[in-house]
């Protein structure tokens, strides 16, 4: 496959070199190895061998979603099945899935998936679950929050917003 | 066994990396190399199991105009490809064998519900997850 320079924006649409794609499927691989770590654009540009000024734009043209929201999707997906299989406490949950302050991890999780985790822990409870013939990383990736806008633009979108400070995407 | 699947082909961005891949790495060995021209129909099998082979096809013409063959490419790279699972009798010591030989682990051995699995990718981004036989499913 002859392609031209790597990270080279096509002028008709938005293809982009598998070579590049496959290097950038290598961050987001590590990414979902290791949600709980940080992972500034410095460490996944790295990672993928471009640079940081191009990473996040090549990141979110091959995958639909900025990096650090990948991340946080990511977060939210451990979260969700920690809190639906074990009998782990919220705010245990909250840093072993890399969030610095329980507060920002309870408001983002109410934000995106509608419901408190302790709520949320209760609903999953609640009904008869039948997947447990499928390997639980699929099951998993299947119910990952699909989070197409920045959580702030759901927040104002959502009628009844929650007071406080405006959490960062950012984790 | 007469009837059923006996080849499931996946798509690869270069049939000599993959083939060394699937062969010098993962332990497979070579069923079908032929080519045509351009061509290559290229298949693999597990040793131990004769009646199945697994195609490593590169996304061409003529069976593919170069536009739709660049997107499947592109598809193949982001790893966007349905997931496969290789099953195995003991994950962690093929683990440690396939990550010595250099083969991409994505995830390393976890204990779930009671059967470990990990996760690699070959080379061109397709996505393996690698699970332990239950003992009671051997």
């Amino acid at each position: 496959m002859k392609t031209k320079h790597e990270g080279k924006q096509r002028s008709v649409s938005v293809a982009q070199d598998p070579k590049l794609l496959r290097r950038l499927l290598r961050a987001k691989d590590r990414m979902d190895a290791a949600s709980h770590e940080a992972w500034p654009v410095k460490r996944l540009a790295q990672v993928s061998g471009v640079s940081q000024a191009h990473f996040a734009r090549s990141f979110k043209s091959a995958f639909g979603v900025p990096p650090h929201r990948y991340l946080l999707t990511r977060r939210l997906e451990r979260a969700k099945a920690l809190l639906r299989d074990t009998d782990t406490p919220v705010t245990e949950i909250a840093f072993q899935t890399g969030w610095n302050s329980l507060g920002t991890f309870g408001r983002t999780f109410r934000d995106v998936l509608g419901a408190s985790p302790s709520e949320l822990r209760a609903q999953e409870r609640a009904v008869p679950h039948d997947l447990e013939r499928a390997p639980a990383c699929f099951v998993n990736a299947a119910q990952r929050p699909d989070l197409m806008i920045a959580v702030s633009e759901k927040r104002r979108q959502d009628p009844s917003p929650m007071n406080g400070a405006e959490a960062t995407e950012v984790p | 066994m007469s009837q059923g699947v006996g080849v499931v082909g996946l798509y690869v961005r270069d049939q000599d990396e993959a083939v060394e891949f699937y062969v010098e790495k993962l332990e497979f060995r070579v069923h079908t190399d032929v080519r045509n021209g351009d061509y290559r129909w290229l298949t693999v099998q597990h040793p131990e199991q004769p009646s199945f082979q697994l195609g490593l096809f590169r996304p061409q013409a003529p069976t593919l105009d170069a536009a739709t063959a660049q997107t499947v490419q592109e598809i193949v790279a982001k790893g966007a490809m349905p997931p496969l699972v290789l099953v195995v009798n003991d994950c962690r010591a093929a683990y440690e064998r396939l990550s010595a030989r250099g083969v991409e682990f994505t995830q390393e051995p976890v204990d779930r519900y009671g059967a470990v699995d990990a996760s690699f990718r070959d080379p061109s981004g397709n996505g393996w997850k690698m699970i332990e036989a239950r003992p009671d499913a051997r």
